[in-house]
């Protein structure tokens, strides 16, 4: 399936659907106990990772902490 | 309040752009915005605001000028090694622009003081280093109904949102929670790139000086991303959270507290 994620195209070979916990993993996105996932302009709940489908055409956004800018 | 001879020569580039002219230098100059934090972010904004004559500005920081700092703080100069922040960065504004009043508040936010200090501006602009202020001044301005810029920044990466609460989307919308103390690299750690500030700041600050003028559209319902290494911005729409734990529809966050397993990120940088 492809995905459109953080505005690029990433194909996903040998599968139709994969939850977010597994999307995670696949595309082996830094952090991901501390991302914040948004699908399709949604933002999802850190608990529906594991019961949340993404299918072909899906559009994801994983938004990072950047806790810089004083010191 | 109208404008002296000296201030029409020297706001003359604002007063010659149709969306400002002599009123808006004048909403400027009654202005009110609170920059917490002298540091990276605060640099920039401080400057740009004092130079577009922003009439009054408060500067809250607890630190000190560390020579780790002037690679891109550049309100600090070397011989400011050893001085609390915002009287180094009090000195430069008002000697860039004597119209504007300066408040340097040589404290450290917390959950106890923060009301009390946005309270008295109109714009509020996060230029901290570490999660649980970060998280306090959302919540803070949110509970305290005061519009005010997010920005962060690690490495090549910077982000920056304008929130107008109850409007638009907070950061707690995107970010529930903190994330837990030493979970995510600090400057510090993972090092930043020094010119990052400066674009983050000045797009901080240019967000302050429309929210004063009342003109164009802000930064809210979308995170800005920028990375420097590939120059590319990125716009992300982001919807109000309906579970948002401070701006949700039952929010279960109402009153503020220090987030304090989140302290610090940045504070190895000066220890």
């Amino acid at each position: 399936m492809k995905l459109t994620v953080n505005g690029e195209t990433r194909e996903i070979a040998g599968t139709e659907s994969l939850n977010i916990d597994e999307t995670l993993v696949t595309l082996k996105v830094a952090d991901p106990l501390y991302v914040t996932v948004e699908l399709n302009g949604t933002i999802l709940e850190r608990e529906a990772f594991g019961t949340t489908q993404v299918k072909d055409g899906d559009v994801l956004e994983f938004l990072y902490f950047m806790g810089g800018g004083g010191q | 309040m109208s404008l002296r001879a000296d201030q029409i020569e020297r706001y003359s580039r604002h007063i010659l752009l149709q969306d400002i002219g002599g009123k808006g230098q004048e909403k400027l100059l009654a202005g009110r915005v609170l920059i917490i934090g002298a540091g990276g972010l605060g640099a920039p904004i401080a400057l740009y605001l004092g130079a577009a004559g922003v009439g009054t500005l408060g500067i809250a920081d607890a630190d000190m000028v560390d020579v780790t700092n002037l690679q891109r703080q550049v309100i600090h100069f070397t011989p400011d090694i050893g001085k609390p922040k915002v009287v180094s960065a009090a000195e430069k504004v008002r000697a860039i622009n004597p119209d504007v009043t300066v408040h340097p508040h040589q404290e450290w936010i917390s959950a106890e003081n923060i009301a009390g200090f946005i309270a008295d501006y109109d714009f509020i602009i996060d230029g901290t280093d570490n999660f649980a202020t970060k998280f306090l001044i959302n919540d803070a301005c949110v509970l305290g109904n005061k519009p005010y810029s997010h920005g962060g920044i690690l490495r090549f990466d910077g982000q920056t949102l304008t929130v107008k609460p109850h409007e638009s989307a907070c950061y707690r919308c995107i970010f529930s929670a903190p994330p837990p103390k030493d979970a995510i690299p600090t400057c510090s750690e993972a090092g930043v790139i020094g010119v990052l500030p400066g674009v983050i700041g000045t797009i901080q600050a240019t967000e302050a000086i429309k929210y004063l003028l009342g003109i164009g559209d802000l930064l809210t319902g979308r995170l800005l991303t920028y990375n420097a290494t590939s120059l590319t911005f990125r716009e992300i729409r982001i919807q109000r959270n309906p579970k948002c734990p401070v701006c949700g529809s039952q929010p279960t966050l109402t009153e503020l507290k220090d987030n304090s397993d989140a302290l610090n990120v940045c504070e190895l940088e000066t220890t």
